[in-house]
């Protein structure tokens, strides 16, 4: 699960990692900083795992205020 | 004859660090402040507010506040809360109530990334409330802020209704805004004026000893409702 800041909000970790690029010579626009986050679901079923997945963004792993997320699978 | 000591219980979660220091001024303002640990599933019978203090809860893991909200005594409070309990939230656990839902808004990693440890001003907006009956509407108040995650975040729409509602009860003072909050907000209660969260710490400002006694006029004003609702339920 991919948590990122949304946007239009402050992220000053983004904003500090995309000064220290521009320190290094690399030349780049905004930097954001997000979360990942993996988990091992116990099941086969993708949409089932899906709907799992969604469940724990929406109650724990985001504050929707503020947040945004994308979910990938993997099979193991 | 005294006056008649309310019962405002501290909550603790491994990891609050202010409990002792909350208890310890709301019991020289007058309230009976039992630290309630965050397993519990109720309230003491007698409680007549809540505080929800500082620290880390957690350890502050994912986001500040986000995995105490889940404790078992945080449903007591919002159970307590719909009823038209009090509940003041100070630091993390301004955190929480956020979190919870019980308060509107978000708190995010402060502007300037470092964690701020100083005294601010802050501007009375409203006296109204529970929590701000001993302060002058407009009066400054002199109370420290400590913490690495106290810039209030709302979107636009939402400070305008908060603003109109009336709920942006505490700001801090113009170019004293410790962290990058939005509209330099510092405390923020809900629609029905009864939860209250604020990042400073009234509980390390109500001595002299320790430069300020600003902080006493908020846990006083509390002291204060928690014993008048405690008049009207007899």
């Amino acid at each position: 699960m991919l948590v990122r800041p949304k946007p239009g909000i402050l992220d000053p970790q983004g904003q500090a990692v995309e000064s220290s690029l521009r320190h290094l010579g690399f030349d780049v626009g905004e930097a954001r900083v997000g979360r990942l986050v993996d988990v091992d679901v116990p099941t086969d079923d993708r949409a089932e795992a899906l709907a799992q997945l969604e469940r724990m963004c929406e109650q724990l792993l985001t504050n929707p205020l503020i947040e945004s997320y994308e979910i990938e699978l993997e099979r193991p | 004859m005294s006056e008649p000591r309310p019962v405002i219980p501290v909550v603790v979660w491994p990891g609050s660090n202010d409990d002792r220091d909350a208890q310890r001024a709301l019991e020289h303002l007058g309230a009976t402040a039992p630290r309630v640990w965050h397993t519990e599933e109720m309230l003491p019978r007698e409680t007549a507010a809540v505080v929800l203090p500082g620290g880390f809860s957690y350890g502050d893991y994912l986001r500040c506040g986000a995995i105490a909200r889940f404790s078992p005594i945080v449903r007591a409070v919002e159970a307590f809360a719909a009823d038209g309990g009090l509940v003041l939230g100070i630091c993390n656990g301004f955190q929480i109530l956020t979190e919870a839902g019980l308060l509107p808004g978000a708190l995010r990693p402060n502007a300037s990334l470092s964690f701020v440890c100083r005294d601010v001003t802050l501007r009375v907006e409203r006296t109204d409330t529970p929590f701000t009956t001993r302060c002058r509407t407009g009066q400054e108040l002199t109370i420290p802020v400590k913490h690495g995650d106290g810039c209030w975040f709302a979107d636009d729409a939402l400070v305008a209704a908060l603003e109109s509602s009336g709920q942006l009860v505490l700001r801090y003072t113009a170019g004293d805004n410790p962290n990058g909050a939005v509209a330099d907000v510092a405390g923020v209660s809900n629609a029905d004026g009864n939860v209250f969260g604020l990042m400073p710490h009234p509980e390390h400002a109500v001595d002299p000893l320790l430069g300020s006694v600003d902080g006493a006029s908020i846990l006083g004003s509390l002291v204060d409702a928690a014993r008048l609702s405690l008049a009207a339920s007899v």
